[in-house]
This record gives C-alpha cells, sequence and structure tokens, in this order.
C-alpha cells in the first residue's frame, strides 16, 4: 500500500527542526511500523541522504526504548501498545502519518526522533534503589511476601519507561512514572525500609528535572504501553504527604 | 487545589440550602429568606468564612495560574500534529477556563448581591429586615441576566465534576474501593449543586 509520512527532522537541539514530507509506495501491511521507517531509512540511504533517526531496542515491546507520536497520539492509535508493536495494518492505503518525538522540556531532541529521556533515570537514581548491600541472595521463602503484594508490586514493576505518559501529558507531568516506581519498592519489604526517604528524594528530582504536575486527566493511563494504573499516583500523593508529615528534619 | 476547593465544595452546599428558601411562595420566601440574611449579616463568625471564603477562592486562582505557568515551561516545544485529547475529558483538561468562567461569574455575582446588601442602603420589609428576596428577583427579571447565570453554573457543573474527584487523588485516597466511591459521590454531588442552583434562577423568572 502507498503510505505518506510527514516525519520531524531537526539536526539536533541547536537547530530548528521541521515536518518534512515523505511517499513509501509498497508498504505491506505486515510489516511493524518501525519496519515501515527502517523502510524508508533504505530508500534514504540509496539517495544519499541522513537517514532519520529515532529509538529502538528490543521490538519486542518490553524493553520501553521505543516511542513515537503517531499521528498526535503517544505510540500511535492503538490502545497500551509500544511503537514497536504498531503493525501497517492499522493504517490504510493512501494514509498521511504524521510522526513526531514524544515532547517535554525535560526530554530534549537529539536528533530528529530521538529523544533523551536521562532525566527519567535520575529521577530513578535519586531513590529507587536499595541502599543496603545484600550479599548474596538469600533463600527466596526467608522473606513472605503475600501474592497479592507481590502481583500489586510486579504490576507497579512492569513500567517499562518509554515516557509515553510525559508526551501524551498536557502538563508533561512524570506522575505515572515515579509513582509506579514508589509503589513498586514501597510494596516490597525491601523496599519498605527505606519508603519515607526515597519518596520525598524521587518526588523533589521529580520536579528540579522540570516535569509539571499531574492534574489527574488519566490520559498517562490510556497511553500507558503497560497499563500503569493511574491510582499508583494517589499512592504516591499519600506516601509524600504522610513522608512529609513524619520527616524529623 | 485539592484544600481550597474541596473548602469551596463545602461552601456551595451551604450555599445552595440557604438559597433553596427562594423556592418557597412568594410571601413566605420574602420573609423567610430576608431574615436568612439579616442572620447571616449579622454573625461574626459568618463574617470571618466569609473573609476565609475570599482569600480560598483568591488561593485557588493564583496557586492555579502558578502551576499552569509551571506546566506550560515543562511542555516545551509544541507538537506540530497533536490529537491528545482523545485519551482524556475534554473538562479534565480544560479546568483552567472553566475556571476563568466562574472568576468572572463571581465578580458579577459579588457586585450584584455582596456589594447591594453590604454597602448600599436598602428598603426594609415588614420584619425590619434587608429586603434581599427583592433584590434576588428583580436581578433575575431579566432573560439575559438569568443565561449569564446558567451558563456560569454549567461551567461550575464540569468544573466540579473533575475537580471533586481529582482533589481526592491528590489528597492520596488510593484504595479502588473508596476511588469508586469518591467518584460517585461526585457525581451525584454536582448533579445536586448544578441542578440546584439551575433551577433557582429560572423559577424566579417564571414565577414572578
Amino acid at each position: 500500500m502507498k503510505i505518506y509520512l510527514k516525519i520531524w527532522r531537526q539536526d539536533s537541539l541547536a537547530t530548528a527542526g521541521e515536518m518534512v514530507v515523505y511517499q513509501l509506495d509498497e508498504v505491506s501491511s505486515d510489516m511493524s511500523f518501525l519496519e515501515m521507517l527502517d523502510l524508508l531509512n533504505e530508500s534514504l540511504i540509496q539517495k544519499s541522504e541522513r537517514v532519520i533517526e529515532f529509538d529502538h531496542d528490543c521490538r519486542e515491546g518490553i524493553c520501553g526504548q521505543c516511542g513515537v507520536m503517531i499521528n498526535g497520539r503517544a505510540h500511535g492509535p492503538l490502545a497500551h501498545t509500544t511503537t514497536c508493536q504498531l503493525h501497517m495494518r492499522s493504517f490504510k492505503d493512501g494514509d498521511t502519518i504524521h510522526i513526531e518525538p514524544f515532547r517535554a522540556a525535560a526530554f530534549p531532541v537529539v536528533r530528529d526522533l530521538k529523544i533523551n529521556r536521562h532525566s527519567l533515570d535520575k529521577i530513578i537514581q535519586s531513590g529507587g534503589f536499595i541502599s543496603a548491600s545484600s550479599g548474596e541472595a538469600p533463600e527466596a521463602n526467608g522473606l513472605l511476601i503475600s501474592h497479592p503484594v507481590a502481583e500489586a508490586a510486579f504490576d507497579a514493576g512492569s513500567c517499562i519507561g518509554c515516557g509515553a505518559c510525559v508526551a501524551t501529558c498536557k502538563n508533561s507531568s512524570a506522575d505515572l512514572f515515579t509513582s509506579a516506581k514508589i509503589t513498586q519498592f514501597a510494596l516490597l519489604p525491601q523496599g519498605n525500609i527505606e519508603r519515607t526517604e526515597r519518596v520525598l528524594a524521587m518526588v523533589d528530582q521529580m520536579d528540579a528535572e522540570g516535569f509539571g504536575h499531574c492534574t489527574n486527566t488519566e490520559a498517562c493511563e490510556v497511553e500507558c504501553p503497560q497499563e500503569i494504573s493511574v491510582l499508583h499516583i494517589a499512592r504516591m500523593n499519600y506516601e509524600y504527604s504522610k513522608a512529609l508529615l513524619l520527616k524529623r528534619n | 487545589m485539592a484544600g481550597t476547593g474541596l473548602f469551596l465544595c463545602f461552601f456551595l452546599v451551604i450555599h445552595l440550602l440557604g438559597n433553596l428558601q427562594l423556592l418557597l411562595p412568594a410571601a413566605e420566601a420574602k420573609e423567610q429568606f430576608n431574615w436568612y440574611s439579616h442572620l447571616l449579616a449579622g454573625n461574626l463568625f459568618i463574617k470571618i468564612v466569609s473573609w476565609v471564603l475570599l482569600l480560598s477562592i483568591i488561593a485557588h486562582a493564583v496557586y492555579a495560574l502558578i502551576i499552569t505557568r509551571k506546566s506550560n515551561k515543562a511542555n516545551g516545544t509544541k507538537y506540530a500534529y497533536d490529537k491528545r485529547g482523545a485519551s482524556s475529558t475534554w473538562n479534565s483538561r480544560n479546568m483552567g477556563l472553566l475556571g476563568t468562567v466562574i472568576l468572572v461569574f463571581l465578580v458579577i455575582h459579588l457586585k450584584d448581591f455582596w456589594y447591594v446588601s453590604d454597602f448600599t442602603t436598602m428598603n426594609l420589609d415588614k420584619q425590619g429586615n434587608k429586603d434581599m428576596y427583592s433584590v434576588v428577583v428583580l436581578t433575575f427579571h431579566e432573560w439575559w441576566y438569568v443565561l449569564i447565570y446558567e451558563i456560569s453554573f454549567i461551567a461550575l457543573g464540569f468544573h466540579l465534576l473533575h475537580g471533586f474527584f481529582s482533589a481526592a487523588r491528590t489528597l492520596g485516597i488510593y484504595h479502588p474501593k473508596y476511588v469508586n466511591l469518591v467518584r460517585y459521590t461526585g457525581w451525584v454531588y454536582t448533579a445536586f449543586i448544578t441542578g440546584g442552583f439551575m433551577l433557582i434562577p429560572i423559577y424566579l423568572y417564571f414565577n414572578n
């Protein structure tokens, strides 16, 4: 099928970008969205033009590396899907597809569709680990965790950090991401010990990175490939208020 | 936002319950409502509450401006092609716009009743209370004035529909059972407040 593309091209953060029009005549509906971009890049190489740079890694929907705005929606038209798991069968012959990078002040464009999401890593670094040296792995049954708690922690921990929540939020808030990490650690006994310091450090880091406020529009949950629940945000607010109230200095 | 918002939500209930006296038969409503206005005007506690109320409205609006500015900064470059609206409700994205409509309405509303009752000389009724009832009835004599009020109440309704449950989230209610309870309570609350306030001007317009 024939596909028309309008793709954001930008050399670097220092230069201005623009939407550039491309056309692909032989796109198979079985192709993944990223394979379609590969096809376009091959045609650019043959014409000795600079290829379109975009983030991708596993192409299995689990690494969180890929992610672009497709026709104005994070990860495209399908619900709870990563960009790599979107296929060209979701589009029709003759369609025009608009492709842009995830946009937020905290996600500066590196080139074209490639962005720097180091701000999310810094939130994790600010408190999302356990500082005690645990030595060898302990006996698995030594630390009892009930099944519902393990499942709830896993639900939160399934966040792949793609940044679609930030990109789709009208306030560019990273609350869904941060709250998922906070919940995951707070629920399990290993993380429970430092939950107070952690929530304060991670929320402060989130603000320092320049993310916006959450106004509970719930758009993030709709676009999240892992269906992370917005209730984690409420839980983070609870944890944060409690930590603020109880901290000693 | 949540703290001031919920305080204003609570005030709306008291305000509406008081106003429902306007729906009584005209003679009875006049006596009853003027007595009620006089009661409020003469009470020091009510005076203090009214100043706290005014401060809450200002704090609510100022804080909204601050977080909007922060969000605008956080957004960076705008999308060239944006269909993100499909993933959230219109009112949740336009709380600022709805709030502005309500703020403009409040200025008109305070000028209509608060200014008139507190800063002008007024006719007294048979009991010797200021005749606020006649001021209210006269105000809703004009259809376009009723329309201004009705439009403002619709804006208020959409503002509350998002604001009520959003405030609970900000305060940290995350248990799924109570989250749903808050959501349904918010719907009933919004229907009661919006319906009640919308009914009064229409009733007065058609009955006088």
